[in-house]
């Protein structure tokens, strides 16, 4: 027996939150005396993924499979559970984790968590606990059936190295032709993504246009992190819906958010919960959001951020 | 065109949670229902099709009578007919399953849901409804266009959007995008008293194991107080950030 995660790469380099899953699957197949096995598609470095805890590697390389397609995907974990013989399937909650998970789901006749943020609470029953009321709450959710698929919740449980030494297999799963097919990919390859960062820059109505958003950039870039927004923001089409963080929007469950200018209605703070740190600057010191920071600075974006930028800039080379 | 757009009805987005029975149950008292906004966005969409293309609109929900006020709102919205497969929505797999009976008798080429219900979360009956019923599946879908059978489609994905080529019969989960805020709709009189007349359809559920049970909520511990930093000191606040909370 043995754990299965679906290990994702970027480029063929395994995510950080690969990394994260795999570390999840060690803890749990220590308490379940199992073994980790990772599946992975096109990586440049298979084994590196050892630093993690996986003991073996199931490694698919099929220039076919260079772009996502869910039920190709999903067909070859299901099939790579098949082979490690595994009743657990990990997966990240990344777009992708999300896209092909129920279609796993149903060829596993696997039970499915989403967003599951620890280690299961019980074996037996198995329970899991996992948000739900988009963050505002958690639930408790026994998996009743034989086997079962969890997807992580992205920086919910972390990194731990464990060090063994992986054997990687070669592993060539049967896939049948897909009518659906990917016609192109728009994506910033050079930017940080909301999904990927540690530290989320996000900026609302109180930058009073979007000619403004250059200092938010600027101080994203200082920090290494990505930008957001809030949905009146993306609404008035000041930035593009895919920054939009909130209950509609994408979660963000960074490192550090910082949210310039931005009230904090129930909405928004239900999206951006599961951040760790979270500092708000703001004029208004009665805005709901100095409820739910770590840290606040009442004060005129327009002289905090720029002021924050040159600050950060000098603590940056005295720290690198 | 067949379309059925799937509807949860779940609390308004500015509702407090709090939780009852010994924290077993979702407290509803003084909550307001809504139609899922991830629905509603996909139901305009459907309108659209509905009066570009020709399409019919069918919407469905699974639950208890209750539910019937946000079945009447999306028909005063403009759908044809109403369908609620009557069974308490207590996990994905087994609301996918009553799904997939209805989109199986009805032949419907466009299955529009939500990516996700604003309660629960659990992202997974469009894409079990897809492979339940042998369709293609777009999720976290952002732009739909249809062409006879060709349909093209574009999903949000990390850090940008994918374009997809795919065909009917298809599921998508749906998500602002397929239409702007500003495109979603009010019910006016006239569509509220035609909705009166249209005919909404009670279904007894087909039976289906819980592949899931959630019986205990929790609520997040309750936030420390804020540290306030001077704006005219904001080498405090990353002395802080690097320090204290060690996230710089």
């Amino acid at each position: 027996m043995s754990i299965l995660i679906y290990a994702e790469t970027q480029n063929g380099s395994y995510n950080k939150s690969a990394f994260e899953l795999a570390s999840y699957a060690r803890s749990l197949a220590d308490q379940m005396g199992e073994t980790v096995t990772a599946v992975v598609v096109n990586p440049t470095d298979a084994k590196s993924i050892e630093r993690y805890g996986v003991n073996k590697v199931l490694e698919v390389k099929n220039p076919s499979l260079s772009a996502f397609n869910a039920s190709s995907f999903a067909s070859l974990i299901s099939q790579a559970a098949q082979t490690s013989k595994s009743s657990i399937v990990l997966l990240t909650t990344s777009a992708d984790s999300k896209f092909l998970a129920p279609l796993l789901a149903v060829k596993l006749e696997a039970s499915y968590a989403s967003n599951v943020v620890a280690l299961p609470t019980s074996l037996s029953p198995f329970t899991v606990k996992r948000t739900v009321f988009t963050n505002k709450a958690f639930g408790m959710t026994e998996m009743n059936t034989d086997k079962k698929i969890i997807a992580l919740s992205k920086n919910a449980f972390g990194l731990s190295e464990h060090v063994v030494s992986a054997e990687v297999i070669p592993f060539e799963p049967t896939l049948s032709e897909t009518t659906q097919k990917v016609a192109g990919i728009e994506k910033a390859t050079d930017k940080v993504t909301i999904a990927d960062a540690d530290v989320v820059v996000s900026a609302g109505r109180g930058l009073k246009g979007p000619e403004n958003w250059g200092m938010i950039e600027g101080l994203a870039e200082v920090l290494g992190a990505a930008t957001a927004c809030s949905k009146p923001v993306s609404d008035m089409g000041w930035r593009s819906h895919g920054e939009h963080v909130g209950q509609t929007g994408k979660p963000v469950a960074a490192n550090l958010y910082i949210a310039i200018g931005i009230s904090g209605a129930i909405q928004h703070l239900a999206g951006i919960n599961s951040s760790k740190v979270k500092v708000v600057i703001n004029t208004d010191p009665e805005a709901p959001f100095f409820k739910a920071a770590d840290y606040g600075v009442v004060g005129d974006a327009f002289e905090v951020v720029p002021s924050l930028i040159e600050k950060l800039k000098i603590f940056k080379s005295q720290n690198s | 065109m067949k379309i059925l757009v799937c509807i949860s009805h779940v609390p308004d987005t500015t509702s407090k949670i709090n939780f009852t029975a010994n924290d077993t149950q979702f407290d509803t008292n003084g909550v307001q229902f809504i139609i899922n906004p991830n629905d509603e966005f996909g139901l305009t969409r459907a309108m659209w099709f509905k009066e570009q293309q020709s399409a019919t609109v069918d919407v469905v929900t699974v639950g208890d009578a209750s539910v019937e006020p946000t079945l009447r709102k999306a028909l005063a919205i403009g759908a044809d007919k109403a369908l609620r497969v009557n069974m308490i929505p207590l996990d994905g797999f087994s609301v996918a399953k009553q799904l997939a009976k209805i989109v199986q008798d009805e032949k419907y080429d466009l299955v529009i849901a939500g990516r996700e219900s604003i309660d629960y979360n659990g992202g997974m009956v469009p894409g079990m409804l897809a492979e339940l019923t042998g369709a293609n599946f777009v999720n976290n879908c952002i732009k739909i266009t249809v062409d006879g059978n060709q349909v093209t489609a574009e999903r949000e994905i990390d850090g940008g959007k994918e374009l997809l080529s795919t065909s009917f019969p298809l599921v998508i989960g749906g998500q602002k995008g397929l239409v702007e805020e500003s495109d979603l709709r009010i019910p006016n009189m006239r569509g509220i008293m035609m909705a009166r007349q249209k005919p909404l359809t009670v279904t007894e559920a087909i039976d289906s194991d819980l592949s899931t049970t959630t019986n205990k909520f929790e609520k997040p511990a309750p936030k420390g107080a804020i540290t306030l930093v001077d704006k005219d000191n904001l080498d405090e606040l990353i002395n802080l950030l690097h320090n204290e909370a060690k996230v710089i």
